[in-house]
């Protein structure tokens, strides 16, 4: 299944550094987005565009993941040459990783 | 016990008027906030100001404040906002004459300025933080350098009788800061107030991001009513849990989910959210339910404000050129390559670097290229895709080059492009550095109506 089945996103930045959250409608799936979602797999996801490293913030009491993906292409907001210069659109890409649905 | 309403009536410069009227007159506000100005927003309103030195305030605050300040004046509301951009002085004249015309009277008006920091950056050897090279190597290009300042003149302008408050680039959370350290009197070195009052403006700055106009996706998160989006309102004790909410009756809702996404909007470390008036930790916040709209928020704390203060510096970077057209029906993807390689060579062949040439499909990798070699193989062939085509040039003339060359495709390039446009912007990037608080010092002009 998708993240988007589990979880919501928002994102974006003004900078080269930019954010994803990541939050489970269910505090029970919390467990398993820490468990899926690694700051690796995300990396990974969104190699194209990202040149630095994923950090990974856990916020468990509010059942989500903060993303943070430095060394973003095209030098910041007002920099780009990219259509959405702010990454707001990241957030649907994330959703869209296929994570498994048979374990916790 | 006392509570605050704060309402945020304005999350960007062009956002809509209409929730904001609406939460001046039924959200039962002590405080109503405007937060307009993006980074590079002031670097535009300074190149107004060197134009006109009457200029270079928000663009919609005549606009703006003409609807709420009848509203708000009969009703005892204050208004803080950041709409003086690069000219807080002109703005607050420009309020005042709204007051006038309106026959408004019993408004005292405060400018607040000092963040145009332009006469230190020059006195001192500061070094970008982006690159380590010395600021003073801009040169002529450094357009703007205003410090990000944080809510203690304001404080003072609100202590002081105003009713109205006008800041250039002050933080955004500042400005709910301030009418919160006011009203309760808290210490300026209070940080546990201060990042519980932090928390209060973060998730309000934005206006309709934290009460569903940044949310709706259809049958995953639906959102009622989003054409008629009620803007935010946060109650806030003196202690305890904070409360956000919205105008009974609007559109949108309020629910822990869109608290959630707004709590973590731009957010880096969240145990470290970097303000002028102190580090607020976000990390162990909760988030519980009351129902109807309405959610509660608690755990937010904060440590030591930063010795330094963040500057914003604008420069004048270029220009970017960019066109567009569109490709449709069977082949359309394969056309629409085509017509971006040939552009792409013939801009080339113009002297513009590969590196400052940027090519997309839109519709198929514009916003996310899924595959970091570039190949669209595990996509569908989609029915029409539209390329756009992008450079960064030193000159406005090369600039113009590259819309040319994609509306030339209609009779050099490949079958069937249609909708061709083309643009040309200057660009004004921004980059950062750090000067200590004691070389930035803030005034506050009233002005009584």
């Amino acid at each position: 299944m998708t993240l988007r089945r589990i979880s919501h996103a928002r994102s974006g930045d003004k900078g080269t550094t930019i954010n994803i959250s990541l939050i489970a409608y269910d505090a029970h799936d919390y467990l398993r987005l820490v468990r899926h979602v690694t700051a690796d797999r995300v990396k990974a996801r969104f190699a194209a565009i990202v040149g630095g490293g994923v950090v990974r913030y856990e916020l468990p009491a509010i059942g989500a993941l903060n993303f943070v993906l430095s060394g973003v292409d095209g030098g910041g907001v007002t920099r780009t040459l990219a259509l959405d210069a702010h990454g707001k659109s990241l957030s649907s890409a994330l959703l869209d990783m296929e994570i498994s649905d048979d374990e916790m | 016990m006392k509570t605050i309403r704060i309402g945020c009536g304005a999350g960007f410069s062009g956002d809509r008027i209409e929730p904001a009227v609406e939460l001046a007159t039924d959200g039962e506000l002590d405080y109503l906030i405007f937060e307009c100005l993006a980074e590079r927003t002031i670097a535009l309103a300074h190149l107004a100001k060197v134009r006109d030195p009457h200029a270079g305030y928000d663009p919609w605050l005549r606009e703006r404040l003409t609807a709420v300040l009848p509203v708000c004046a009969a009703r005892g509301i204050s208004i803080v906002t950041n709409m003086g951009a690069a000219n807080p002085l002109a703005a607050a004249d420009v309020v005042a004459d709204i007051a006038r015309d309106l026959g408004i009277a019993g408004l005292r008006i405060a400018a607040v300025t000092g963040d145009d920091v332009t006469g230190v950056v020059a006195a001192n050897r500061l070094l970008v933080a982006e690159t380590g090279e010395p600021v003073e190597a801009l040169g002529d290009r450094l357009v703007s350098a205003n410090a990000y300042i944080g809510a203690e003149p304001i404080v003072s302008a609100l202590a002081q009788g105003a009713n109205v408050v006008i800041t250039g680039r002050a933080a955004d959370p500042s400005l709910f800061v301030a009418p919160l350290v006011h009203t309760f009197g808290w210490a300026i070195d209070d940080w546990l107030a201060l990042g519980r009052a932090t928390l209060v403006g973060h998730l309000l700055e934005c206006a309709g991001q934290v009460t569903g106009g940044y949310f709706a996706d259809p049958g995953c998160k639906d959102v009622d009513g989003l054409e008629r989006l009620g803007f935010p309102i946060a109650e806030v004790p003196e202690h305890g849990p904070i409360t956000v909410t919205k105008v009974k009756g609007s559109g949108g809702r309020v629910t822990p989910a869109t608290c959630k996404e707004q709590l973590l909007y731009e957010i880096h470390d969240p145990s470290a959210y970097l303000t002028p008036d102190v580090v607020a930790d976000f990390s162990r916040v909760r988030i519980v339910d009351a129902g109807d709209d309405r959610v509660s928020l608690d755990g937010a704390s904060g440590r030591t404000r930063p010795d330094q203060l963040k500057v914003a510096l604008g420069y004048r970077d270029g220009h970017v050129g960019e066109g567009q057209i569109s490709y449709a029906g069977p082949g359309a993807l394969a056309r629409g390559e085509l017509a971006a390689r040939i552009v792409r060579d013939r801009l080339r062949a113009a002297g513009i670097a590969a590196a400052d040439i940027h090519c997309d499909l839109i519709g198929v990798n514009a916003l996310f290229a899924a595959r970091s070699d570039g190949a669209l193989s595990d996509r569908a062939e989609p029915r029409e895709v539209r390329i756009r085509v992008a450079a960064r040039t030193p000159s406005v003339e090369t600039a113009a080059r590259v819309g040319r060359e994609v509306e030339a495709l209609y009779t050099n390039g490949p079958a069937g492009g249609g909708g061709a446009t083309a643009s040309i912007r200057e660009v004004l990037s921004m980059a950062t550095t750090f000067v200590p608080r004691a070389l930035v010092a803030c005034a506050v002009r009233y002005e009584v109506i």
